[in-house]
């Protein structure tokens, strides 16, 4: 299946393999002092899937915890910290970096660079997002603080003024949320400045930026859409700080000051998030969805545009988790149809994935299975979303289940999702070794199913008014069934993560050796061998079409004749 | 040669990129600039909101030396990056100590106003909204002064061991894009707390 007759000479590392390993504590410096993207990229996404294994296991608690009504699994308060945990541990500490994790891998091999543009900011960064992710969970021991109280942070991963108030969250667990998330904002903030001068400055020769891969241009958007994004929370979180330690006002009400304001700022924040998130699990699909279609990509410039199109909207919309605190009919109608706006490209974007796979001769390998089930469930979230773009509609459903279903459908449904087919796609490139179809098959079924038994039921516990963050609930709500539903379909996913686990170990030492081009693809990653060398291409690449490696493999029929 | 397609069309055509220190900075200033927005939201939301005084009419006075100073640092540090061009290294040297004499007047300046405030009239960051929302913005334009001064000495003391050549031209010039973010905030701090707010 590898096509190992592709002429790589340039591009070989001629090191033997015992001369490389070196001793355990000669490796493990070699990781900890590495400025290497690739080194950096592995860090970051096993950093992050290592932290998906805590967030899932407080989820699973939660689920244990809602399965009856009555329960006392979890009290309360403990109850509070893991679910303000599970949300600010997915969010920042899997979600975004193990996103960059791929970029950072991918983006520099697709463009034909050696590395990114700032390599010791690179790992500056990554360090930062880890201590960041060390101070948040440090909170459970740290957190009660001198007087004993509190622990980890219980307000909810939107911490919502007054409730952030020394007064009423006493202890040090909420400043270890601001702090955890002021410092790894600012390693995400350098590496999405790395990645944007990356893009811009380190393309290789003929590699205009119409003819990059699409997922170096959703990187790219992603990137520039973070410098915005992030630094408000930070500002934000600042301002909290402030407000705890120097007795500021900013968030005051006693003193004049508006908790509005903190809600503005967060989800000023928050909204473009969701696409700082989503848009990378786009990209993902935007390489793995031609490749197993043997088709190229339907209407790249039209995906380049829905891209762009999609990061400007997102920054205008953000007062849609905002229609019940009572803003004007003005302000409602303008954030309901930007909202509304924002499914005219993402529709774009699935039409064009469905056209890709059109007429193609489509392989159903895992990559494949997995970026399939997401452009229907990313459908769905999309349709839920518009339902609650509507402010009425809103106002019934707002923060029930349906809310609840409606962006986990997004986050798991599409974005987790996306991050299994990437890592089945790419990871023949980092380790050499395929991982096991077999695995895959059973980790996709079973994460399928428990995915749908989960978050569809979840739906209907909104439409029955049960709100989120309840610990419990009485056995007359009519709750009861789905809830058990709804947690055996977690109990589903949790197994199906254990498998995708077992493979991932059991594929490095066993898996089918992979060779530099298994999937029979056209972006430049591919023409290094698996594992790329430190310095990547021995020679730099020139590309004239989008398609580098299809122009190599038919010289008798290549892209840019036609483009 | 590698796997790559080579086209020999192409090598002839020249492949410019811009430079990725401008690239970098220019997303740093960018992110920068949503930081300092959040925090003249925040200003501007709060004007007249104080529950209790002092007001900002009653105890701001304009800091027209010091804004001034602040401006034609980036006149001089402008000159500077001429020099440094043409590898006039001592001119580059003075225009450059010059420059971060102005910066430096402008953190007395600042340090002198802030004095008065909290002796003399008794507003610190948690008397009121004012003094929450002002010394946070103020201050957050002032920490971006002392980290640009640093770096600017930094370059100075390099400067003078004679390690500064006009090789070193473009990350001068990528860190006075620093310095012109820093007095450019400045102004839009100055009309929004000494003009609009007062």
């Amino acid at each position: 299946m590898a096509d190992q007759t592709l002429p790589i000479s340039g591009s070989v590392d001629v090191t033997p393999p015992h001369a490389a390993a070196g001793t355990f504590l000669e490796r493990l410096h070699g990781w900890v002092v590495t400025v290497d993207h690739k080194k950096l990229g592995i860090l970051y996404v096993v950093y992050s899937l290592i932290f998906l294994l805590v967030g899932g296991a407080e989820a699973l608690a939660i689920r244990i915890q809602l399965m009856i009504p009555g329960n006392h699994f979890l009290t309360a308060a403990t109850y509070n910290q893991f679910f303000t945990m599970h949300g600010t541990t997915m969010v920042f500490l899997v979600g975004m970096p193990i996103l960059f994790g791929f970029a950072n891998y991918l983006v520099p091999l697709m463009i034909g660079a050696r590395d990114m543009a700032f390599p010791r900011l690179n790992a500056f960064s990554f360090w930062l997002t880890a201590l960041g992710g060390l101070l948040l969970y440090f909170s459970f021991i740290g957190g009660p603080g001198l007087y004993g109280m509190g622990a980890a942070p219980d307000v909810g991963w939107f911490a919502y003024a007054p409730l952030t108030a020394h007064v009423f969250s006493p202890g040090n667990g909420t400043d270890y949320w601001a702090l955890a998330l002021i410092v790894s904002g600012f390693g995400t903030l350098g590496t999405a400045i790395n990645i944007v001068a990356t893009i811009i400055s380190m393309r290789c020769k003929g590699m205009s930026l119409l003819r990059m891969p699409l997922f170096a241009w959703l990187m790219l958007v992603v990137s520039a859409l973070t410098l915005v994004t992030i630094t408000p929370l930070t500002a934000a979180q600042f301002m909290l700080l402030i407000d705890r330690y120097l007795g500021g006002h900013f968030f005051d009400t006693q003193a004049g000051g508006s908790a509005l304001v903190w809600i503005h700022f967060f989800w000023i924040f928050g909204h473009p998030e969701v696409y700082v998130l989503v848009l990378p699990a786009f990209a993902i699909a935007n390489e793995i969805i031609p490749v197993f279609s043997r088709k190229a990509i339907f209407g790249y410039p039209a995906m380049v545009a829905a891209s762009v199109g999609i990061a400007f909207v997102s920054l205008g919309v953000w007062a849609h988790h905002m229609f019940t605190v009572g803003m004007t009919s003005v302000s409602n109608a303008f954030f309901v149809l930007s909202t509304m706006l924002v499914g005219i490209p993402t529709g774009i974007k699935i039409f064009n994935w469905l056209a890709t796979m059109w007429g193609g001769k489509i392989r159903f390998a895992t990559p494949m299975l997995y970026c399939t089930a997401f452009v229907f469930q990313f459908l769905i979230a999309g349709l839920t979303g518009i339902i609650l773009s509507v402010a009425p509609w809103d106002w019934q459903l707002h923060n029930s289940y349906f809310v609840i279903a409606h962006f986990h459908y997004v986050l798991v449904g599409a974005i987790v999702f996306n991050i299994f087919a990437a890592i089945y796609y790419w990871y023949p490139k980092v380790t050499g070794r395929m991982m096991s179809e077999r695995l895959g098959k059973w980790n996709f079924w079973l994460f399928l199913i428990g995915f749908h038994v989960t978050f569809d039921t979840m739906h209907f516990l909104g439409f029955l008014g049960m709100p989120r963050s309840i610990y419990t609930y009485e056995p007359n709500r009519g709750w009861n069934g789905l809830n058990m539903v709804v947690s055996i379909g977690a109990f589903i996913q949790g197994v199906a993560a254990l498998i995708f686990v077992y493979n991932l170990v059991w594929s490095y030492f066993h898996g089918e050796v992979a060779g530099n081009d298994p999937w029979d693809a056209w972006t430049l990653e591919w023409a290094t061998p698996s594992p790329p060398p430190d310095y990547n291409f021995a020679t730099d690449p020139e590309v004239k079409s989008r398609r580098p490696l299809w122009d190599l493999k038919h010289p008798d029929d290549p892209d840019w004749k036609y483009e | 040669m590698s796997a790559i397609p080579t086209v020999p069309e192409l090598q002839d055509q020249p492949w410019h990129l811009p430079s990725r220190g401008r690239i970098g900075m220019l997303s740093l200033i960018i992110g920068e600039s949503a930081i300092f927005t959040i925090f003249v939201v925040a200003y501007v939301f709060y004007i007249g909101k104080s529950l209790s005084g002092p007001t900002p009419g009653q105890v701001l006075e304009v800091p027209i030396f010091n804004t001034i100073c602040l401006l034609s640092s980036s006149i001089t540090i402008w000159l500077a990056e001429r020099r440094i061009e043409r590898n006039e290294i001592k001119a580059f040297g003075l225009w450059w100590g010059v420059t971060i004499a102005l910066g430096v007047v402008f953190l007395v300046g600042t340090g002198l106003e802030w004095y008065k405030l909290i002796y003399h009239d008794g507003l610190t960051i948690s008397t009121n909204l004012f003094g929450t929302t002002f010394y946070s913005l103020v201050g957050l334009h002032a920490t971006h002064v002392v980290i640009g001064l640093a770096m600017l000495l930094l370059v100075l003391v390099f400067t003078l061991m004679g390690r500064v050549t006009e090789h070193h031209a473009e990350r001068i010039q990528v860190l006075a894009l620093y310095w012109h973010f820093v007095d450019a905030v400045w102004v839009v701090v100055f009309t929004v707390v000494y003009i609009v707010g007062r």
